[in-house]
């Protein structure tokens, strides 16, 4: 199938364009770009009109959760799927904490498998030890050749130095990333909160900044005494202003070690935490506004490589529970966008390509995604189009995943999606 | 890759004055008639209670059963207790009112039932208010979001007890302030009331932490670092940490002991010989420094630990006073519950 789209403005950082386009997409992939009417092979294409909106690399999120194996009341990589496309997103990078851990090949072939119905490309991530535990590690060569594009004990740290050693050295020799969920539990237990006046308020166990910062800073530490092989760190959905500093010095000091954080980490402090508002739990938590404000100015002065959302999906009746007892997490998929477009862009001035690159083209590079995070001819036809200029209000309700355990509901959004179109297919078309 | 700004995180934040999502408000609208927190009550509010209590106190049992005959009120007791529960108790049948207590031993909640669906079958069985005693913090507030109904926090986790806030209130009131009747932000003017021991876990230092000051009083917060984190007096105005015991009691003309909670320790470990030593209020300590105090506790004692038995049973103790208190408290607190009715947005 053959599919034209015509009269937008693409913007494609990873390739430097800005700039009104006409774009072929054949087979699955950019086939041609042209200025506005003058594609040589339209005959027979499908025609999108594209007049007035953005059009961009489909965006890629490394940290979502799919639930999928074993949860699938929460969400299915088909439901999940659906959500992110709603949302721009046409890849994902699947969290391994499913049920069982995926920490096999098989599993990781299985979440990639057709009949799992996903609407987008779901790269999985598989677990760096065996079952999350952090003792042994998995056969990365393996992980890798299945599919796997990082490994990873998310939702879990990898505590024990010897092993987070192990999986640093090992995973740098298969040529794979090791993301790190960075919290001493050690110093968590109990805890449901950050912990600081907030927390003491409300009578909630809290979680240190330090449990955070501490795990990075031996992480980096860990990746300075095995900088001849060359090992690539990325810390997820990093929360901490003393968690980034570490990172900003590591990379003064030319290593490899990257960060990811999430709209709520930018947008939210402890006090949203509220009434005790169970949608406003999640692991790391929301933190003190000195914080939030550092990884406002980790985005805009550059160290944060990408925006992901960490999309953690919760039925409904688990969410409505005491506090302490309720699970971690909240969806993010359809509201990133948005609400990078209407605070980083629109409040904060962080130039339109550059917003998008922290969602696509650095995500891409982050895991190796070749092909995808630019439209350059001959990349996959992973395209996103938005109307930038579209205001509208997030409504948990309509959402497609199976969750809606999302602080963002009744948000100010900025940036709609009109199409999201997955490898030359069009997976999300706006009603 | 993307230029690299060399920018002073904090100073360019405030030099281009960024604007971020405002807090939340208050997600839900609740029940003019519940108590949750001490801050749901003005201090006029607060003023009117205390009144409101003297008055039912003092008013003919057989009048006195009339003002909430036949309603409906569920005690729901998720925690152990034996003042709490039997003064509201108590307190209810005084006004009239029927009451059931559900705990949650040998009820449906040793089943797997949510506090929402235990709520949610309390109000189908006709209950017009619920009492609720829970172990998590901000339990009352879930209660109150999914049955819409007037709720009392009789105490939630490690965060407030505000009708233990009150009858504290007015304990000390009787003992520092004779005869008041109407109270407002200057009553306790001049007074340092101290609150020692294991105030991290600790609800009823909460409430009175941001219920005395309110009223005037100066709060003296005074005990061990492992319960007695800095942050605490970051928590509301009026608020000063002192953690030598001896310097706190010197400066007070209140004293309100609390007991080591044993149960929400967590793992901490706690030297107790070293923190009896410190922190032990003992009648040689009170005559020294203390002599004119009035001695609280929300109980339960654990004689010799926090509390020597001779000062818990000595001349300076009102610690059954604060008990009988508290039934003439939880009157006027069921009282509002269920007469003031009409819906409004919290404060």
């Amino acid at each position: 199938m053959t599919l034209a789209i015509c009269g937008g403005r693409l913007v494609d950082p990873a390739a430097g364009v800005d700039a009104t386009k006409d774009l072929l997409l054949k087979d699955g992939r950019v086939a041609e770009i042209a200025g506005p009417g003058k594609l040589k092979e339209l005959n027979g294409a499908e025609v999108l009109d594209a007049t007035g909106l953005i059009v961009t690399p489909g965006l890629i999120d490394l940290h979502v959760h799919l639930r999928e194996p074993g949860q699938a009341y929460k969400e299915t990589i088909a439901t999940g799927t659906a959500a992110a496309a709603a949302g721009g997103f046409t890849s994902v990078a699947a969290m391994p904490n499913t049920n069982p851990v995926n920490d096999s090949a098989e599993i990781t072939r299985w979440m990639q498998a057709p009949e799992r119905g996903a609407h987008v490309r779901v790269f999985p991530i598989a677990a760096a030890t065996r079952g999350s535990k952090g003792e042994t590690i998995n056969d990365l060569a393996a992980l890798k050749g299945a599919g796997a594009v990082a490994v990873t004990d998310d939702g879990k740290p990898i505590l024990k130095d010897s092993v987070m050693r192990e999986a640093l050295a090992g995973a740098a020799r298969v040529g794979l990333t090791v993301i790190q969920h960075a919290e001493d539990t050690r110093m968590t237990q109990g805890a449901s909160m950050n912990l600081g006046p907030v927390s003491f308020k409300l009578g909630l166990r809290g979680m240190p900044a330090e449990a955070e910062t501490g795990i990075v800073e031996r992480d980096i530490r860990l990746v300075t005494e095995l900088r001849e092989a060359h090992p690539h760190l990325h810390v997820a959905h990093l929360s901490t202003a003393g968690a980034l500093a570490a990172v900003r010095q590591a990379r003064r000091n030319g290593l490899r070690v990257t960060c990811e954080v999430t709209p709520h980490h930018f947008l939210l402090t402890e006090e949203h935490v509220g009434l005790y508002n169970t949608h406003a739990k999640m692991n790391p938590p929301l933190r003190a506004t000195a914080d939030r404000d550092a990884m406002i100015e980790g985005i805009l002065d550059g160290v944060v490589d990408a925006i992901a959302t960490d999309h953690a999906p919760h039925a409904m009746h688990e969410k409505e529970i005491e506090f302490e007892l309720a699970p971690n997490g909240i969806t993010g998929l359809e509201t990133a966008l948005g609400l990078s477009l209407r605070w980083l862009h629109k409040e904060w001035r962080m130039p339109l390509g550059r917003v998008l690159s922290l969602l696509s083209a650095q995500p891409a590079a982050l895991l190796g995604l070749k092909g995808r995070g630019t439209l350059a001819v001959g990349s996959f036809a992973d395209v996103v189009v938005f109307d930038a200029n579209a205001e509208w209000t997030y409504r948990a309700t309509e959402s497609k995943s199976k969750a809606k355990n999302t602080p963002f509901d009744g948000w100010a959004m900025l940036g709609k999606v009109r199409w999201a179109i997955s490898e030359g297919r069009v997976a999300y078309a706006a009603a | 890759m993307l230029r690299r700004l060399n920018m002073n995180p904090v100073a360019s934040l405030v030099r281009r004055q960024l604007s971020t999502p405002p807090a939340p408000v208050s997600p839900f609208p609740y029940h003019p008639g519940s108590l949750l927190s001490v801050l749901d009550l003005s201090v006029p509010e607060v003023s009117e209670l205390l009144i409101r209590a003297t008055e039912l106190e003092n008013e003919d049992a057989i009048l006195r059963d009339h003002t909430l005959a036949k309603r409906r009120i569920a005690l729901l007791f998720y925690e152990s207790s034996t003042r709490t529960r039997t003064s509201f108790e108590l307190a209810c049948k005084a006004l009239g009112a029927d009451t059931t207590l559900v705990s949650s031993l040998s009820s449906s909640i040793e089943k797997g039932e949510s506090l929402k669906d235990t709520g949610l079958t309390l109000r189908a069985l006709g209950a017009e208010a619920i009492i609720l005693r829970h172990n998590s913090s901000g339990a009352a507030w879930l209660l109150e979001e999914a049955t819409r109904l007037p709720v009392v926090n009789a105490g939630d986790g490690m965060h407030e007890h505000p009708t233990q806030a009150l009858l504290d209130l007015r304990t000390l009131l009787a003992h520092l302030r004779p005869g008041v009747g109407e109270v407002g932000p200057e009553t306790l003017a001049g007074i340092t009331v101290s609150i020692v021991g294991d105030i991290l876990h600790s609800r009823v230092a909460r409430s009175n932490m941001l219920l005395l000051p309110r009223l005037g009083a100066r709060v003296v917060l005074c005990g061990p670092r492992e319960l007695l984190p800095e942050q605490a007096a970051r928590s509301g105005p009026g608020l000063e940490i002192e953690r030598d015991f001896d310097a706190a009691l010197r400066q007070s003309q209140g004293v309100m002991m609390l007991r080591i909670q044993a149960e929400r320790l967590a793992g901490l470990q706690l030297d107790l010989d070293e923190y009896k030593a410190s922190y032990q209020l003992t009648g040689q300590r009170l005559a020294a420094y203390a002599p004119a105090a009035v001695v609280l506790h929300p109980g339960p004692i654990i004689r010799g630990m926090e509390i020597t038995a001779g000062v818990a049973d000595g001349p300076q103790s009102a610690i059954l006073e604060q008990v009988t208190n508290g039934l003439a408290i939880r009157m006027a607190v069921m009282e509002r519950a269920l007469l003031k009715s009409e819906e409004g947005g919290r404060a």
